[in-house]
């Protein structure tokens, strides 16, 4: 396309919506260049898994029919008779898990980084909550295809969820549909995972995302404090574009690598009458919480151990959410070194718990 | 019912659960006599088990060898005026056991679909006839189901439970006196045990699979004649034996009075059926009694080739099934036609038994057809395998290409700004 045209087409837009200012913005947008810098790019995979996730789930979409008679039929036919059908759905799967997996790099490094802090407070809640909400498309997304695995794996996680205090049962029945995993859970899970879940995670991207835009990249306090001639950025620009482009590349090649090497078994149909197959276990992000209930005595003073861990993990995840506004013996957080370390237990156990929980 | 005999029941019972040693029973010995005396003169039967059928159901001492249990006095207690009977002479022991077993009205009270014919179909066994005969060696009623130790068959600890049934004919069958005495081999239970029925029954604990009683009959028992083989070994066989009946050479096989089935699959030592028992070319039963040539000789030739054929087929087209599962693409067409051509396999053998040629090679057409059907789809998906790799190969030579232009891309940009001189 010649310049010319380029520029009449830009003017046609520009006169309509007023794109110039945004171009003025992309022009001075700047990203630090430091010896953590690499972090930045880890919200841009994960976007880039999203974005697939989206693309992958709409194509299943077309073929995948929910229903106890009909879910576990139509991944067959996808898996067998669709045109790339496996790929895609073997994408899918890949895909939710490293975008999980970059989700919680991502939310790590900027805990490290102390990229939460002022001003970036809403960035971060926004953050963390599409990060439970991914898990949450995790979970829905596992009993789709209603393989043995699936149901025994989703029976137990709802169970968990049947330990909440108070509202535990009563939110058992709801998430489930009735008393047990059924068709109706399966109905259920469906309407969240293509639905409901889409829906609040475009919400809270786009917030996320013009906050970023808004804001500008964090510097960490180290950067900040040199002196201007020793400080460099990289424009946005094309420099930082084409580096997550070149990323977001070789990331492509890792997932279609995995899914044509490593495909997912559809296992068999679930059969509630079935006993459960041995080894049932959560995704891997669910582990570590799993793990701990298991590791639980059943009872802790007055209360079952089961409900205590789930009171614990329910309060965790609040405080962690809440941590930009937190502050440690009259200190912000900046000051403290306790964020770090706290940061590193959490890392830590999560890590260990679920290596146990393998094991 | 009288108070004492209400007493002695609870006993008999309080000694089956194990509650109650002979010993605390010598206190209570005006309750049963019979048991209180034999354990204080150590005279109890030396099979006595506490799980007896019989004494589970209630039935004492008394019951079987008559006599009065509550009286203290030996002579009166074993009085014949009181019906003592004591040990019953070996050749009454059928009518001994008979006095109720060959009485519905007596034992539908404790089992209501019991045969009450075993004393009828002893008579006209070999052991009955013979001990009528005055054989004094010959099986009754106690040396298969033991004296005092008489458990339900379907019970794995009887003596008579299938598992078990091969060894307790044993017992006597096995006995190189007893038989040489009456001209019998003794080899039953070893041919037996390395058969395909010995093996799925006493290895495997397959209770589907025949022991001594299945064949011979239980009471009854005699050896199978000519005619009535086929009828057993048909039992089970349904199919074989229906071919064989209708087939040429069933009725060459009924003129010539031999005995069917084990004419070429044995008696005893039954052995897995193999394809090779019509490989005329090497040792093939067939040749027994065809020779080269003949029409026979060319029937068994012709249904070798055909399944042997079938079967390479077959196991080729598993192999293929295995690599398609291996490399994780579909299998379940071509598992589905495998199963299909598998129960083809079994059909195929099983016509055998028409020793019919063209009726063989049309089932064989069929089979080989499914199995190739098979082999044609696993084809399929070998290449559906390759076109993936090809495709990945290609999207991600397309991708690396891709990123090496960004790379390049960056570093120009980079160097040009280091270098602002330089176009971008």
């Amino acid at each position: 396309m010649s310049e010319g045209i380029k520029q009449k087409a830009f003017a046609w837009l520009d006169e309509r919506f007023d794109l110039q200012p945004l171009v003025n913005m992309m022009d001075h947008k700047k990203v630090p260049i430091h010896s953590h810098t690499i972090w930045y790019y880890m919200g841009g995979v994960t976007l880039f898994l999203f974005m697939v996730q989206v693309f992958t789930g709409i194509l299943l979409l077309l073929y995948y029919r929910p229903g106890e008679e009909s879910a576990y039929e139509s991944m067959q036919f996808i898996l067998t008779d669709v045109k790339f059908g496996w790929l895609f759905r073997n994408v899918h799967a890949w895909s939710a898990n490293l975008m999980i997996f970059f989700a919680f790099t991502h939310m790590f490094s900027v805990i490290f980084t102390r990229a939460f802090l002022k001003p970036r407070e809403l960035t971060w809640v926004s953050g963390f909550l599409m990060l439970l909400l991914a898990m949450f498309f995790g979970f829905s997304g596992y009993l789709l295809p209603w393989n043995e695995l699936a149901y025994f794996a989703t029976k137990v996680g709802t169970d968990i969820v049947g330990a909440v205090p108070l509202i535990g049962e009563k939110l058992k029945i709801i998430i489930r549909g009735g008393e047990d995993v059924t068709g109706a859970t399966l109905s259920r899970f469906f309407g969240i995972h293509v639905a409901v879940l889409p829906a609040l995670t475009t919400i809270l991207l786009g917030f996320h995302l013009l906050m970023v835009s808004r804001q500008g990249i964090s510097e960490p306090r180290e950067f900040s404090k040199l002196p201007a001639e020793k400080k460099h950025y990289m424009p946005f620009f094309p420099h930082f574009v084409m580096r997550d482009g070149l990323l977001w590349l070789i990331i492509n090649i890792i997932v279609l690598s995995l899914a044509v090497f490593y495909p997912w078994d559809l296992g068999l149909k679930a059969d509630a009458l079935a006993s459960a197959p041995m080894g049932i276990k959560p995704e891997w992000y669910f582990m570590f919480m799993f793990q701990t209930l298991k590791e639980i005595p059943p009872h802790i003073w007055f209360m079952e151990g089961e409900t205590v861990g789930i009171l614990v993990f329910g309060v965790a995840a609040l405080l962690w959410m809440a941590l930009p506004f937190a502050k440690f013996r009259g200190k912000t957080i900046v000051e403290s070194k306790w964020i770090n370390i706290l940061a590193l237990i959490s890392l830590t156990y999560m890590v260990v718990l679920t290596i146990i929980g393998y094991l | 019912m009288k108070l004492t005999s209400i007493y002695i029941r609870i006993l008999v019972g309080l000694i089956g659960i194990g509650i109650m040693s002979p010993r605390i029973l010598m206190a209570e010995e005006e309750l049963n006599t019979c048991v209180s005396c034999h354990v204080e003169n150590d005279l109890m039967p030396q099979d006595y088990i506490m799980e007896d059928v019989h004494q589970h159901s209630g039935l004492s001492c008394a019951g079987c060898h008559g006599g009065d249990p509550t009286a203290e006095d030996m002579d009166e207690s074993m009085s014949p005026d009181k019906g003592y009977i004591g040990i019953p002479a070996y050749k009454d022991t059928p009518a001994f056991c008979g006095k109720c077993h060959s009485k519905i009205e007596f034992m539908r009270v404790y089992q209501p679909r019991i045969p009450t014919d075993q004393e009828d179909q002893y008579h006209t066994s070999m052991h009955g006839k013979k001990l009528l005969a005055g054989d004094q060696g010959v099986a009754q009623c106690s040396s298969c189901h033991t004296s005092h130790a008489i458990l339900p068959a379907k019970d794995t600890r009887s003596s008579v439970h299938p598992y078990n049934i091969p060894a307790t004919c044993d017992r006597c069958h096995g006995d190189s006196e007893l038989m040489a005495a009456r001209g019998r081999k003794t080899d039953q239970f070893s041919d037996y045990a390395k058969s395909v029925h010995g093996t799925a029954l006493l290895e495997k604990g397959d209770t589907g699979a025949p022991a001594c009683n299945d064949c011979h009959g239980n009471h009854g028992a005699a050896p199978p004649g000519a005619e009535s083989v086929s009828h057993i070994c048909g039992s089970c066989h349904l199919n074989n034996i229906e071919f064989f009946k209708t087939s040429k050479m069933g009725q060459s096989f009924e003129s010539a009075d031999y005995h069917s089935c084990e004419q070429c699959h044995g008696n005893h030592a039954i052995m897995k059926p193999s394809d090779e028992f019509l490989n005329v070319h090497e040792s093939s039963l067939c040749l027994e009694c065809h020779s080269d040539g003949d029409e026979g000789y060319l029937v068994a030739e012709s249904m070798y080739t055909d399944i042997k054929d079938t079967d390479s087929l077959y196991q080729a087209a598993q192999l293929h099934l295995l690599d398609i599962q291996i490399k994780g693409m579909n299998d379940v067409d071509i598992a589905y036609l495998l199963k299909e051509s598998k129960q083809n396999l079994i059909q195929l053998r099983t016509m055998v038994h028409t020793f019919d040629a063209d009726q063989v090679a049309e089932k064989a057409v069929e089979g080989k057809g499914l199995s190739s059907q098979a082999i044609e789809l696993a084809g399929d998906e070998i290449h559906e395998f390759n076109r993936r790799r090809v495709g990945f190969g290609i999207a991600t030579l397309a991708f690396v290409l891709l990123a090496l232009a960004v790379y390049f891309k960056i570093r120009q940009i980079d160097s040009q700004e280091s270098n602002p001189s330089n176009e971008l």
